[in-house]
């Protein structure tokens, strides 16, 4: 039974394994691209270039906001616990002292 | 410092609260646009990292000199804000240049000495929690050692070809980033000095833990 489940999880993997050469096979009998322009091997101002080939900043200015934000509530945060354990040390030592 | 503690840290609050409103009215820059509003926390977190390390350094050597247990703790305080917003700039740094740059890393002059500066403050932290008796003075070496590799962490862009901007850059902001900018330093700098008075006080209830454990051992 072990057998038949482990069967069925590497079906994906292998698909996706032969499915890369069976496509380069199916381009590779296509004709082959049209050469590009003398134009195209030249530099490209980032503002002109195709909408699939630019990065979005939005994601990567949120994910920078994050971690800032991130990194000081969790330092704050670490440093109140520790004083809170701190004082309740001293509140268990005050205790344990005699009176004198 | 602790009856300014609580209107400072409103303060600072407030400032947090509204940095993001200055960012977003703040002009674009013309050539990296959205992306480069990184740079009104990526910049700030290296100046409390900076700080940080050089008041572990200074911290270290009137330790070192005198043997002041309060120097002590401001060394320690120094070297923790150091790693916590070293970190914070390794990793905004990072999202910024994949972006302006097209990688996430390059090893060149300024961003290795960055990390390998990060790196000593790490160790100095790794060699207070786990170096036992009398690894403050060895940490304490540590700490004078990293700080003195910050100045070319600093200069690095100006003395090397590397793809990260010079120290030109914030001299020539031009209005609107210029006020924003320093508004996120100032921002930054009072919250260092926050984290400072809280983190020397827990230093120095941890000494008193010490000292109440030790008088009941006895």
């Amino acid at each position: 039974m072990n057998g038949v489940r482990s069967g069925w999880r590497v079906l994906p993997i292998l698909a996706m394994l032969t499915a890369g050469p069976v496509a380069s096979g199916v381009v590779s009998a296509q004709p082959p691209p049209p050469q590009p322009k003398a134009a195209q091997d030249e530099f490209v101002p980032i503002d002109q270039l195709p909408p699939e080939e630019k990065l979005p900043a939005a994601p990567l200015l949120i994910a920078a906001y994050s971690v800032a934000w991130l990194a000081v509530a969790g330092y704050l945060f670490s440093i109140w616990r520790r004083l809170d354990r701190v004082d309740r040390d001293i509140a268990e030592a005050g205790r344990r002292l005699p009176r004198t | 410092m602790q009856r300014l503690f609580l209107p400072l840290t409103l303060l600072v609050a407030a400032m947090f609260a509204y940095a993001p409103v200055m960012i977003a009215q703040a002009p674009f820059e013309s050539t990296m646009l959205l992306v480069q509003k990184i740079f009104y926390f990526h910049v700030p977190s290296w100046f409390v990292m900076f700080s940080g390390a050089f008041l572990c350094a200074g911290a270290s050597v009137v330790y070192l000199a005198k043997g002041s247990r309060n120097a002590d703790h401001y060394a320690l305080a120094g070297a923790e804000l150091a790693v916590v917003f070293g970190l914070m700039g390794l990793i905004t740094g990072p999202l910024w240049a994949r972006k302006a740059w097209g990688v996430w890393w390059e090893w060149d002059v300024k961003l290795t000495l960055a990390l390998v500066v990060w790196l000593t403050f790490v160790a100095y932290l790794l060699l207070r929690r786990y170096g036992g008796a009398g690894s403050e003075k060895l940490a304490a070496g540590v700490g004078i050692f990293g700080a003195a590799n910050i100045p070319f962490v600093y200069y690095s862009v100006n003395w090397w070809r590397t793809m990260h901007p010079k120290t030109t850059v914030v001299p020539t902001l031009r209005e609107g980033m210029r006020g924003t900018f320093w508004f996120c330093v100032l921002a930054f700098m009072l919250l260092m000095v926050l984290i400072v008075a809280a983190r020397v006080r827990l230093e120095r209830q941890r000494a008193l833990v010490d000292d109440l454990f030790l008088e009941l051992e006895d």
